[in-house]
């Protein structure tokens, strides 16, 4: 480690240290930094990290990730991955973002889901990968995976892991039963509801959760609405009651008040127990949720089917996003170069990420893994010998690239699930709550010094 | 050197080791959240010097006031409930005529030792419309399935909860109160002709008063924190229980959700504040009516 480096280091650190007392913002962190062109870190300092004694902390809720990570260990000996637990989604955040106003305790590399991944960029919380080559990984995973990943300024915050392209799992006992057809448009998704409630009241098309904010995103986002776009780092539009939103939200309100669809929270044990014994005849859910659905309702194998989502227009095939995540390297890490290439060789290698297919079931974020027929070519007995991983791999080829997530997501969802969930649960004007949303979301980021603008 | 002023600084040494730690657990934390009150950390624009700008937001902050309200009522009609049956168990327990007292006393003792959130989770198994027993036993009977987390309904089951919680701790505190009241007292009574009942009335619930007020500052303090339960309860009826529904909850949302760490000093300073007046309106009230000596 050369002196100019470790002095600059140490400066950085006073930075991450001072931030919550000092009223001067450190010179060197200026965002408008970004856009200058980013110097590589050259291929000598790579070899000089890569084999000097190490250790990493990687914050991760993946099961059994210790496999891939001794992939990376026996690779690279020097170096010695710690991988820690530190609760899923939420859970996690916290603690990073305690960690790193606590200035200590932070990890080098954290799992990431995309729709956090500006949230936590707003708070320079993440490293910049393209001095560490990233770049060249472009062309490695799908295209709208490496938009997700991107920063306004060309910045790659985080190496994709897995994703959940949206699509319908559905019960094929229960549309033999009502003579019910997958339906291909949202209307013939609406008539199927009403048909399918006016045969059996206890059975509903699907459950549109009141806490998920999640699915709502990703239904948003297959019919091409743009609820956020972040224009300069102090600026973003806020749009989310635009007349897409409000389209969406009208056909779901109708479906809820009917009575035609069911709006319990999801995850819940309530929820798990209306998937087994068939209170739900469909599920509007994610790449990952064929291998979930196998584990939570393992009593109903052999009746589900998969297709993709209903559409708006049917000669243009859409779909949405929801869930699935990325490894990106913490500010702050003393090892950027050893954390960027874990990150990296996790995500990209080929041994690691075909082990993420075979033994946690992602639904893979790499081109090469979706064209593999190893994959797609799956036909699990749950899904009745379907080849479900080949009709998420071709909905994955629908999802629309454009879709930007607000540099604030915990706030933005925790208003949707007191607006416009809460008029889900209580079945008053979604129209109406989406006013609401938009309304708070709009002061709180006010209130944070953005400039906000409404399409 | 005198012996007595060796003795003061022993005395000193003594108290030295509680000091400290009060002073890094409780003083130093409490010193640092006021003055982050005074600030204001935007994602933009970074930390600027508000002075009380925060505290001002706070008292007109409709979520706030309305968090504040409901752990009122909640406290008013919880902790009454919750006392009596204290109360009553540890009088009965101290009266001698039960049988298997002991069991007695820890069967209702037991539930305190269940972590609230342990608690929570098994009461919202059993508030469950779909699955818990209430739920089977309606299925059973044919009627329609209560909803315990129901709007209207929501905070009494939390009620519940707390009350199961905390009924046997608040009942270990009168039952010491009690074992320590002379017994002589309870000799006079018996010449006078006084019974079980009168006995109880006049001399031990007297006796035991400043247990009670004990147990009733606590539990002010307990339904104005309220977190746990709430907190859990929201995953079950996440559109009855908003981010906001307790004092201690929104100041949680504010600072890991919203980011907004410096308001939320404000407003658990501000619920401190609160704290102490109720405490002190409570004791106020309670010991005016105390006959002179």
């Amino acid at each position: 480690m050369t002196l100019p480096s470790a002095r600059r280091r140490l400066l950085a650190a006073a930075c991450v240290l001072t931030t919550g007392l000092a009223l001067t913002a450190c010179a060197g962190n200026d965002p408008a930094d970004s856009a200058e062109p980013v110097k590589a870190v050259s291929q000598a300092e790579i070899d000089a990290a890569m084999t000097k004694p190490t250790e990493l902390t990687f914050w991760t809720w993946v099961p059994d990730i210790e496999k891939e990570v001794a992939l990376f260990e026996k690779k690279y000996p020097a170096i010695d991955v710690k991988v820690v637990n530190a609760g899923q989604g939420e859970p996690e955040y916290t603690k990073l973002r305690t960690a790193l106003k606590a200035g200590t305790g932070a990890p080098d590399v954290a799992q990431i889901e995309f729709q956090y991944i500006p949230t936590f960029a707003i708070t320079e919380s993440l490293v910049d990968l393209r001095p560490y080559g990233a770049e060249q990984h472009a062309g490695t995973f799908v295209d709208w995976t490496w938009k997700q990943v991107t920063g306004a300024q060309g910045q790659i915050w985080a190496y994709p892991q897995d994703t959940g392209p949206m699509g319908m799992l559905y019960r094929q006992d229960i549309f033999d039963e009502h003579g019910i057809t997958p339906p291909k448009t949202w209307d013939e998704f609406a008539a199927a509801a009403a048909k399918l409630h006016a045969a059996d009241p206890d059975v509903y098309l699907t459950n549109l959760a009141s806490n998920q904010n999640g699915v709502w995103m990703g239904l948003l986002w297959q019919a091409g609405a743009k609820p956020f776009t972040v224009t300069a780092p102090d600026a973003v539009t806020v749009s989310v009651n635009d007349a897409t939103s409000k389209k969406v939200g009208a056909y779901w309100q109708k479906l809820i008040q009917d009575g035609a669809v069911s709006t319990d929270p999801d995850f819940t044990d309530g929820w798990f127990q209306g998937l087994a014994r068939g209170k739900y005849a469909t599920w509007l859910t994610a790449g990952w949720g064929p291998v979930f659905l196998t584990g939570s309702a393992a009593s109903t194998a052999g009746k589900w089917r998969a297709a993709p989502l209903p559409q708006w227009d049917a000669t243009k095939p859409a779909s949405g996003n929801w869930g699935g995540s990325t490894s990106a390297v913490v500010k702050g890490t003393a090892n950027p170069i050893a954390a960027a290439k874990f990150a990296e060789f996790l995500n990209t290698d080929a041994e690691s990420t075909k082990m993420f297919t075979t033994e946690q079931f992602f639904f893979p974020a790499t081109k090469a893994l979706l064209a593999d027929p190893s994959f797609t070519g799956q036909k699990p007995a749950f899904y009745g010998g379907q080849d479900v991983n080949k009709v998420f791999a071709d909905i994955n080829a629908t999802v629309n690239p454009q879709f930007e997530w607000p540099p604030f997501l915990d706030q933005a969802v925790t208003d949707w699930d007191e607006t416009v969930g809460k008029s889900f649960a209580d079945k008053t004007d979604v129209g109406a709550s989406l006013d609401a949303w938009q309304q708070r979301v709009t002061d709180y980021a006010k209130n944070q010094g953005f400039q906000v603008a409404t399409q | 050197m005198t012996s007595t002023r060796l003795r003061g600084t022993a005395g000193y040494l003594f108290v030295t080791p509680f000091l400290l730690i009060f002073l890094a657990l409780f003083l130093v934390p409490l010193a640092y959240a006021a003055y982050l009150s005074l600030f204001r950390e935007q994602l933009v624009g970074g930390v600027t010097f508000v002075g009380l700008d925060n505290y001002v937001r706070a008292l007109a902050d409709d979520r706030l006031v309305a968090g504040i309200v409901r752990v009122g009522v909640f406290f008013a009609f919880q902790v009454p409930i919750m006392l009596g049956i204290a109360l009553i168990a540890a009088l009965a327990i101290d009266s001698g005529l039960l049988r298997a007292a002991k069991v007695f006393r820890l069967g209702i003792f037991v539930p305190y030792a269940v972590p609230s959130v342990v608690a929570t989770l098994m009461w919202g198994y059993l508030y469950g419309r779909e699955f818990g027993p209430f739920a089977q036993l309606a299925g059973e009977l044919g009627t329609s399935v209560p909803d315990f987390l129901s709007p209207g309904v929501i905070l009494g089951s939390m009620a519940n909860v707390v009350t199961w919680e905390f009924t046997g701790y608040n009942m270990i505190i009168l039952y010491a109160a009690l074992r320590a009241v002379p017994k002589d007292l309870y000799e006079a009574a018996a010449v006078d002709g006084a019974g079980a009942f009168r006995t109880a009335w006049s001399i031990k619930i007297p006796a035991i008063r400043p247990a009670l007020l004990l147990c009733l500052i606590f539990s002010v303090i307990g339904s104005f924190q309220l977190f746990a339960e709430p907190q859990l309860l929201q995953r079950l009826a996440p559109s009855v229980i908003d981010s906001a529904y307790t004092p201690n909850l929104y100041a949680y949302t504010l600072a890991f959700t919203g980011q907004e760490i410096n308001y939320a000093a404000a407003v658990s300073f501000l619920l401190g504040l609160v704290i102490v007046v109720t405490s002190y309106t409570v004791l106020f009230l309670t010991s005016r009516r105390r006959p002179q000596p």
